[in-house]
């Protein structure tokens, strides 16, 4: 929304100063996005005289103006608009020209020829909307001069405001003023009193068939109107307010909208059939052709506003039909001024896909008594250039029961206002608070206020809106800052915990943490092996790219893959997020729970199962490695799942090469995925303490020639067992393959460290230990080398 | 033999002053030393002495073992230092000759913001609760008072996923649904922050991503006010930031608060940056949780943590934060 501080002035004496204006509409939650000054000379743009024009026959979007500053040179121009002849009057913008977007006009050559400066449309000068041409100035604008001194200019300060939804009164300067006003003790006296005929009886008639969704149609006839241009400032004001000036009729109603929030239309009455209006639904598959000029097909579920002949004219709240429009012979217009049910006026509104300043305001809520204040300002508004205006009788204010009440007291209690802002407001303190902005505290008894809420803030219903508007005069600045006592005890929980420390060990073991994508296509889920049976999303951001991850995998593979594109080679990720298996769909959420994966690109799966080996040992994680069973997308003889019981918890080895290739990677890597809502689901083991020993310790090794089908953890499982309490360290130091060892066989060497907490041990008793473990390990069919 | 006492003497000393190893110093021991030694052996002959000469030769054989041991000592300290100082010498390093050093890994930047902002929240007596990336409409929109019809879901950028058949199941836009099942499940009085994953329906740019970081905060408990709640905004973003950066509440609108508010702080340069949305919980949302709106207040902010990351660290464009690019990544 545009507010015009000029504007806003007419209506409180909200001061000049346009920094502190913002700062107080800051202050009040009116945003203020940016302050601009339009409308003024723009540095550099000065006055010329178009010489002549002359196609380029290479160039068909642009031609090659000719124009004298006054300065008796010839200045060549390329432009893109076709408006102009000869002895016009122009703005061009010179180089090194600064414009209002921020643009600098640089003498851009086309087909090897400068430009030596721009002609200016009217919205590349911050006068509104218009770029629809060159500006024309008048024929006898002197040449030469800043643009703006030549047209003897008045510039306006423009604030952009982003508004909030709780305040659809804004979206009129009165609304912005009211608050500005009381806020700064610059009242606003509002007349809201409506205007007296002075004409015969002539009415509109109105026939409200559908009053559910149109509670309220004024109509309101005015004869001797004279269309014509708008006075100069009016005219500015709408340009700086983001409206072109058409007629003195069309830009009346317009700024009624933009002072009163009262979006109203006029009819030329000779031409509305029947002489008054009808609304109703439209049938199924009616049509109608918008001021746009677009046939728009309709629901039962559309208002139509119809002529008495019931042809449409409108939909209702959202756009004009084409041929409603007033016209140059218009004399007598009907003003109409209405209120429409905003939720199914939104749906109009959304399924249409058009969105005009009316419907923007209807949808967040106008004033529903403001129409008579809106009738008597157009008439104010329009004698300015009609005086002998007359404003017959017989006005039409149709209204449905469904209308919201003018009346709506709301009990508030002082104790719940400086409950909820923790300040001691007494009954008076909140009252001069209040009813500047017309919450009108009207009863008093004790604690209970009773506050009638003004009919131009709908949203506003109920106490706490109304606790609100108090702090908001009060001002959030001044409520102070206290940081509570917290009656918990801070702290992360058990889980919490765990996943920090999980963290610490990735991170201790040199691993980067990505954070991968979320969303993929179908032919990327298959890809990397996965089940392209996943979440959807109906509405993706990128068509295609709609599948919800079952598993970090390919988004960890993409991650390596744009590595390696920059030359970083040896990538080591790990991440921790969610993940969507596909699951049964029986739940009234889907399937989700946090995992971890890493990759470890350059390096092949013992990587992987060192850190699983680490894990196991930081976080007390268990586990079966079951080579026997392997993942989809996983190398066939070099991964396995990680088993508890029945079900699956994780995989451990490396990517399958054919999934490293679908992804582009060039490396091998390694890969580790673990369910952590089953894997951190246990508590903390808090680590206990164990006696060390205080006596000599015995090392000796052991080589086994084991055969391939023997897997190393069995080896180790029977040396433990075998050896008993006595063995404090058993390592498996050099695997060997090759001369001396038969094939199909390896060599695994193994060190081992004997030690008792009470004695230094004997000779015999070592001996014995290693009799044991060698008629253990003999039992799996591995020999002592 | 007193001559002979000198003579050994001598020889002795010589040999000392002239050892190079301590090997050679070992020599003197027992070829001196020894009870056969040069001097060791003439302590044996004193009883063929004449009784009056036995004190005075004995004397003499003592002094100089004595002189000997304490020569041969001083020797081998010397010897010892030396061969330490070549050991020394030998084994210089140039410590800036570095072919390799060990890998460190980085956390991602958004999880360290994550984690300093959780140690903020404990240190003021907070708890953290986290909840599903996939939610219910329920929870997502019409228990924070925004019911099917509201005009403020348009502001969310929804995406929709199929998971059944009226479009139900949605991927969270704010972390503000696990307020909700914290407030159905825990009893007040509730000090509690809400970080995670939410999704948006946002075209990336360099404010912008469709999957991003946030991180809420609810208070309930008796006797909340508003000013609590801006102590408490104020307290996190200066332990975040430091102690001078300020801060302030300014007037916005939220349904599932009110009054509700915009928080921003202020650098030490005066400038300032919008950081997030808070306001008092909304009457409708408390009920709609089961808890007495007139027994129990509270308040509620939620802002995101990857823009705290990035405010922290100067990163001008959110992209790269997620680009997993290890030159990002190991800036941090």
């Amino acid at each position: 929304m545009k507010i015009v501080l000029s504007w806003l002035n007419d209506i409180a004496p909200v001061g000049d100063d346009a920094v502190a204006v913002a700062a107080a509409m800051t202050r009040l939650g009116i945003q203020v996005e940016q302050i601009r000054r339009v409308g003024s000379t723009v540095d550099g743009v000065i006055t010329a005289k178009v010489l002549r024009t002359e196609r380029h026959p290479d160039a068909a979007k642009v031609h090659r103006v000719w124009v004298d500053a006054g300065d008796g040179t010839q200045r060549h121009v390329w432009c893109g608009a076709f408006n102009m002849a000869a002895g016009d009057v122009v703005p061009l913008a010179t180089p090194g020209t600064e414009m209002p977007d921020g643009r600098v006009i640089e003498p851009r050559p086309i087909l090897g020829i400068d430009s030596q400066g721009m002609l200016c449309s009217a919205s590349e000068l911050g006068l509104g909307d218009d770029h629809s041409g060159i500006l024309i100035l008048p024929a006898d604008t002197p040449l030469g001069l800043a643009y703006g001194e030549a047209l003897a200019l008045q510039s306006e300060v423009v604030f952009d405001v982003d508004l909030t939804r709780n305040r659809p009164d804004c979206w009129g300067h009165l609304g912005v003023a009211r608050d500005l006003g009381a806020h700064l003790g610059r009242l606003v006296a509002l007349d809201r009193s409506g205007i007296s005929p002075n004409g015969t009886a002539i009415s509109a008639s109105v026939d409200l068939v559908d009053g559910e969704r149109c509670q309220r149609f004024t109509t309101l006839v005015l004869s001797g109107v004279v269309v014509q241009s708008s006075p100069d400032w009016m005219a500015r004001r709408l340009g700086a307010a983001g409206m072109r000036p058409i007629n003195n009729v069309v830009d009346v109603s317009n700024y009624v909208m933009l002072e009163l929030n009262q979006p109203n239309h006029a009819y030329d009455l000779e031409t509305l059939g029947g002489g008054g209006f009808r609304i109703r639904l439209a049938r199924e598959g009616e049509t109608i052709t918008t001021l746009d000029g677009a046939v728009r097909s309709l629901t039962s579920d559309d208002l139509l506003i119809c002529d008495a002949n019931d042809v449409p004219i409108g939909i209702g709240g959202v756009m004009g039909g084409l041929d409603s429009e007033i016209t140059d012979a218009t004399t007598v217009v009907v003003l109409e001024a209405a209120l429409f049910e905003q939720t199914a006026m939104t749906r109009t509104m959304n399924r249409i896909g058009v969105r005009s300043e009316a419907s923007g305001r209807f949808e967040r809520g106008v004033d529903p008594y403001g129409m008579p204040l809106a009738q008597r300002r157009f008439v104010e508004l329009l004698r300015e250039t009609c005086p002998d205006l007359v404003v017959h009788d017989g006005a039409i204010d149709a209204r449905h029961e469904s209308m919201p009440d003018e009346v709506r007291p709301v009990p508030t209690r002082v104790s719940q206002v400086n409950r909820i802002l923790g300040t001691a407001l007494d009954a008076d303190a909140i009252a001069a608070l209040l009813d500047p902005i017309g919450f009108t505290v009207v009863g008093r008894a004790g604690d209970a206020l009773t506050v009638d809420l003004p009919s131009w803030r709908p949203d506003s219903t109920a106490e706490i809106d109304v606790i609100e508007e108090v702090a908001r005069h009060y001002g959030y600045a001044n409520l102070g800052q206290v940081v509570p006592n917290s009656t918990m005890h801070g702290r992360l929980s058990p889980r919490q915990e765990r996943r920090r420390a999980l963290r610490q060990v990735l991170l201790g073991h040199g691993l980067d943490e990505a954070i991968t994508d979320s969303f993929f296509s179908r032919s990327e889920l298959i890809a990397a092996g996965l089940s392209s049976d996943a979440i959807r999303i109906t509405n993706p951001l990128v068509v295609g790219e709609d599948l919800l991850r079952p598993s970090m995998r390919a988004g960890m593979l993409k991650a390596i893959a744009f590595n390696e594109s920059h030359r970083s080679f040896g990538v080591s990720l790990f991440e921790i997020g969610h993940v969507f298996p596909p699951g049964d769909r029986s739940g009234e959420l889907p399937d989700e729970y946090e995992a971890l994966a890493v990759a470890f690109s350059g390096q092949d799966a013992r990587a992987a199962m060192a850190l699983w080996r680490e894990l196991v040992a930081a976080m007390g994680f268990g586990a079966r490695v079951d080579q026997s069973l392997i993942p989809a997308g996983l190398h066939p003889t070099r991964s396995a799942t990680l088993s508890v019981g029945r079900d699956a918890v994780g995989a451990v080895g490396e990517i399958h090469p054919e999934v490293s290739e679908a992804f582009g990677v060039s490396e091998r890597v390694a890969w580790l995925e673990l369910d952590l809502s089953r894997l951190l689901a246990a508590g903390p083991k808090i680590a206990q303490w164990k006696p060390t020993s205080r006596y000599p310790s015995t090392d000796f090794d052991l080589a086994f020639a084991a055969p391939e089908s023997v897997p190393a953890e069995k080896i180790d499982k029977a040396i433990r067992q075998a050896a008993g309490a006595l063995l404090v360290d058993l390592a498996l130091f050099d695997i060997y393959r090759g001369e001396g060892v038969s094939s199909g066989s390896r060599s695994l060497a193994y060190r081992l460290r004997l030690q008792a907490l009470d004695r230094t041990l004997t000779d015999a008793e070592v001996a014995d230990v290693r009799t044991k473990i060698i008629a253990a390990t003999t039992k799996l069919g591995v020999r002592l080398r | 033999m007193i001559e002979e006492v000198r003579h050994a003497h001598e020889a002795a000393l010589e040999q000392v002053a002239t050892a190079l190893t301590l090997a050679d110093l070992r020599a003197v021991d027992s070829e001196v030393l020894a009870k056969s030694g040069t001097l060791g052996s003439l302590k044996s002959r004193l009883g063929s002495l004449a009784i009056e000469h036995r004190k005075t030769v004995g004397q003499a054989i003592n002094q100089a073992i004595e002189a000997v041991e304490s020569a041969a000592d001083e020797r081998r300290r010397e010897l010892s230092a030396a061969a330490l100082q070549g050991r020394i010498a030998a084994e210089r390093l140039d410590l800036t000759e570095i072919t390799a050093r060990p890998r460190r890994g980085h956390e991602h930047l958004a999880i360290q913001a994550w984690e300093r902002l959780e140690d903020v929240f404990v240190g003021l007596g907070f708890q953290i609760a986290e909840g599903p990336e996939l939610e219910t409409d329920f929870y997502n929109f019409e228990a924070l008072n925004m019911p099917r019809s509201h005009p403020a879901r348009s502001g969310f950028d929804t995406l929709f996923t199929d998971y059944n058949e009226d479009g139900t199941v949605l991927l969270r836009t704010h972390t503000s649904p696990v307020q909700i099942r914290v407030m159905q499940t825990v009893e007040p009085p509730i000090y509690m922050i809400m970080p995670g994953r939410v999704f948006r329906r946002d075209t990336p740019d360099a404010t912008h991503m469709p999957v991003f970081h946030q991180l809420e905060g609810l208070v309930i408990d008796r006797s909340i006010t508003m000013a609590h709640l801006a102590g408490t905004i104020d307290a996190f973003t200066k332990a975040f930031f430091g102690g001078d950066f300020t801060s302030r509440l300014r007037p916005n609108y939220f349904p599932f608060t009110e009054p509700s508010a915009e928080f921003d702080i202020q650098r030490p340069d005066g400038t300032w940056i919008e950081l997030g949305g808070c306001g008092m919980v909304h009457p409708n949302v408390l009920s709609a949780a089961g808890l007495d709106p007139e027994e129990w207040s509270g308040f509620a902010f939620g802002f995101g943590i990857d823009r705290m990351a990035r405010e922290r660290h100067g990163v001008d464009d959110i992209r790269d934060m997620y680009s997993n690019d290890v030159r990002f990544i190991k800036q941090f």
